[in-house]
């Protein structure tokens, strides 16, 4: 008998990457014009044959102009969120830890906003921006969240929640006072909004960024089983735990920033998909973290496509579905870590 | 790290298996002293002054002594996570905080009062855990680790909780998992934190009996950290007595108990009766009975 071995972590993610495939396929056909499957397929087929010039005009633009880069980037956004999830999850030892409910999305979004309005002539300036602030706001969280010099839980969520709010104050004085002329804009895209297509050179910043960040954190997945059972069991146990928390927080932080500066602070995908996971496929972080990834591409792919048709042909920002999805969610872990 | 210092470690690994079988293998703690202080500016807080013992292969040493009297500095310092200020700390001839963390992991085996488990774990992915320092980056478990991890819950007398959740089973039941774990990690000293704390006086009885055995058949040298005058006294070969940071006596129980210097140390009105066996025992004396 053997927890966990890589034939297990290959065929689960397999069986994942079919799901996504299927939910993107949902995701190109429903929207504000529905499309069919059979006209998806055709379009599809042409386009893999190399006849993308024979396809209807309209469904081109729809289909390949508008869909599918919002798709592209719902699941970079959504492995990135999860897995920035679920790595502050270990780090903290807290199972209701997430970017979100922490502030360090609001402390990238901040880090965003003060880069867009600093110098709006250098759109690759905003990630890093965002990596800052994201750093910098889990730091002091996870300064103010100690409590007689242990990290103690309930005040580490306190303490989130408080940054959270207190840079959400920051972003609207700076939006009212700075920025001004596009602030419906703005404010959809604090709210998460994968609508607003990306500069050319930054889609391969957030791949490069992603898949490295995502891998470095993998590297350690073996010692965070250890890490989540306790700083010091763990270091008897033969974990390097500076430089454990040191790659998970650097990693995690590189995440956070990436997915803010793209797509605002989409909410609970962190917190709600890892614990799926776990239930589902239990909290060994060596399968964890792969399912996590594809797990949160599959959720923010989905609200999308629900954020994009659920009151067509207007659309919400995924922000406020995931957050409608997860807030209850958070609720009812908080509940049941009570006696 | 320095291609020195990798070499030497892939030696080391090589020669530990020669020297597990084959020659003697002692803990030597010789002056070692340590201070905490709350900056590098100020007097220090609490010293642990020099302190000297030394145990051999299939011994229990136990560390005794009143609250704050050093205890758990003393076992830092044989655990190696801290590093003596002055004085050396070995096993086996290597300075055991010099060592990297994982070779350390698998001489070294702690058993501690486990932190509150997030995420529920079974007993056999607990016990599995005491191989993660002999892994590979991504450390899958092989064949091999997994019959280790079998073989050690059933040298602790505990196969029957192998698919147990481990916040589900009773303290003396967890204990045993946590020593298997230890196992596990096949060490070469086994350092244990009051490991009796919480459990009835029979489990404290069998927990000490088991690593009485344990420590004869796998060669183990034991150190013991407890409150427990008379589990010690009928357990360990050796005491170490502790007293607000200074290192009192080291010797047999018999040698170690004397009623006036446990009185002094411990600020209790107490009695050191002399056994059959040999062993000393320590009872309170009532007030009303002088």
């Amino acid at each position: 008998m053997r927890p966990v071995t890589l034939r297990r972590v290959l065929w689960t993610c397999s069986a994942l990457a079919a799901v996504l495939l299927v939910v993107v396929v949902l995701a190109l056909k429903l929207g504000a014009v529905p499309i069919s499957v059979t006209d998806l397929a055709l379009s599809l087929g042409r386009v893999a044959i190399g006849r993308s010039d024979q396809l209807p005009s309209e469904y081109s633009v729809i289909v390949f102009g508008l869909r599918w880069p919002r798709i592209l980037l719902g699941i970079l956004v959504g492995a990135a969120l999860s897995v920035a999830g679920t790595g502050f999850q270990a780090l903290l030892r807290n199972p209701l830890a997430d970017p979100y409910v922490l502030g360090v999305s609001s402390g990238a979004a901040l880090g965003a906003i003060i880069s867009l309005i600093a110098s709006p002539q250098f759109p690759l300036v905003t990630p890093l921006a965002a990596f800052l602030g994201a750093a910098l706001t889990i730091a002091a969280v996870y300064l103010l969240g100690q409590r007689e010099g242990q990290l103690d839980s309930g005040t580490l969520l306190l303490a989130g929640i408080i940054s959270a709010s207190f840079l959400s104050a920051v972003i609207m004085f700076l939006m009212t006072t700075l920025a001004g002329r596009d602030l419906r804009g703005m404010a959809f895209w604090l709210m998460g909004d994968l609508s607003t297509p990306l500069p050319a050179g930054l889609r391969w910043i957030l791949l490069a960024g992603l898949l490295g960040a995502v891998a470095a954190i993998y590297t350690t997945a073996a010692d965070l089983n250890l890490l989540i059972a306790g700083e010091r069991e763990a270091l008897h146990l033969g974990v390097d735990v500076t430089r454990v928390k040191l790659v998970v927080y650097i990693s995690a932080s590189v995440l956070t920033g990436l997915a803010v500066s793209v797509s605002g602070a989409i909410g609970y995908v962190g917190l709600l998909v890892p614990h799926v996971m776990r239930l589902l496929f239990g909290s060994d972080h060596r399968l964890l973290i792969p399912t996590a990834a594809l797990g949160g591409a599959i959720a923010v792919v989905l609200a999308d496509t629900l954020a994009r048709t659920i009151v067509a042909p207007t659309e919400l920002p995924v922000g406020a579905m995931t957050a409608m999805a997860g807030a209850p969610f958070f609720i009812y872990l908080l509940r049941r870590r009570l006696p | 790290m320095s291609p020195e210092m990798t070499s030497s470690v892939a030696q080391q690994g090589a020669a530990d298996t020669a020297r597990r079988s084959s020659a003697e293998i002692a803990l030597s703690v010789e002056q070692a002293s340590y201070a905490y202080s709350a900056s590098a500016r100020q007097a220090p807080t609490f010293t642990l002054e020099a302190t000297s013992f030394h145990a051999r292969q299939r011994e229990i040493i136990a560390i005794l002594g009143p609250n704050a009297s050093g205890k758990s500095t003393l076992l830092q310092l044989v655990a190696g996570t801290l590093a003596p200020l002055s004085g050396r700390v070995q096993l086996d001839g290597f300075e055991i905080s010099r060592l990297d963390t994982r070779t350390r992991a698998q001489r070294v085996a702690m058993v501690q009062q486990e932190s509150p488990l997030i995420f529920p774990v079974r007993a056999w992915e607990y016990v599995l855990q005491g191989r993660h320092p002999y892994g590979r980056t991504l450390r899958f478990e092989t064949d091999e680790d997994c019959g280790i991890a079998m073989n050690a819950l059933a040298q602790v007398g505990a196969e029957h909780l192998r698919d147990r959740w481990m916040d589900k089973i009773s303290g003396g039941e967890k204990q045993r998992v946590i020593l298997a774990r230890a196992l596990a990690q096949q060490p070469l000293l086994m350092l244990l934190d009051e490991p009796t704390l919480h459990l009835d006086i029979g489990a404290q009885v069998d927990l000490l009996e088991r690593l009485r055995h344990l420590a004869e058949e796998n060669r183990y040298i034991v150190a013991v950290v407890t409150h427990e005058l008379n589990l010690a006294a009928e357990f360990a070969d050796r005491v170490v007595l502790l007293h607000r940071g200074k290192c009192l006596r080291v010797g047999s129980a018999a040698e170690v108990y004397q009623q006036e210097l446990l009185e002094q140390v411990f600020e209790a009105p107490l009695a050191v009766e002399q056994t059959a066996s040999g062993r000393p025992r320590v009872v309170v004396r009532g007030k009303n009975t002088q």
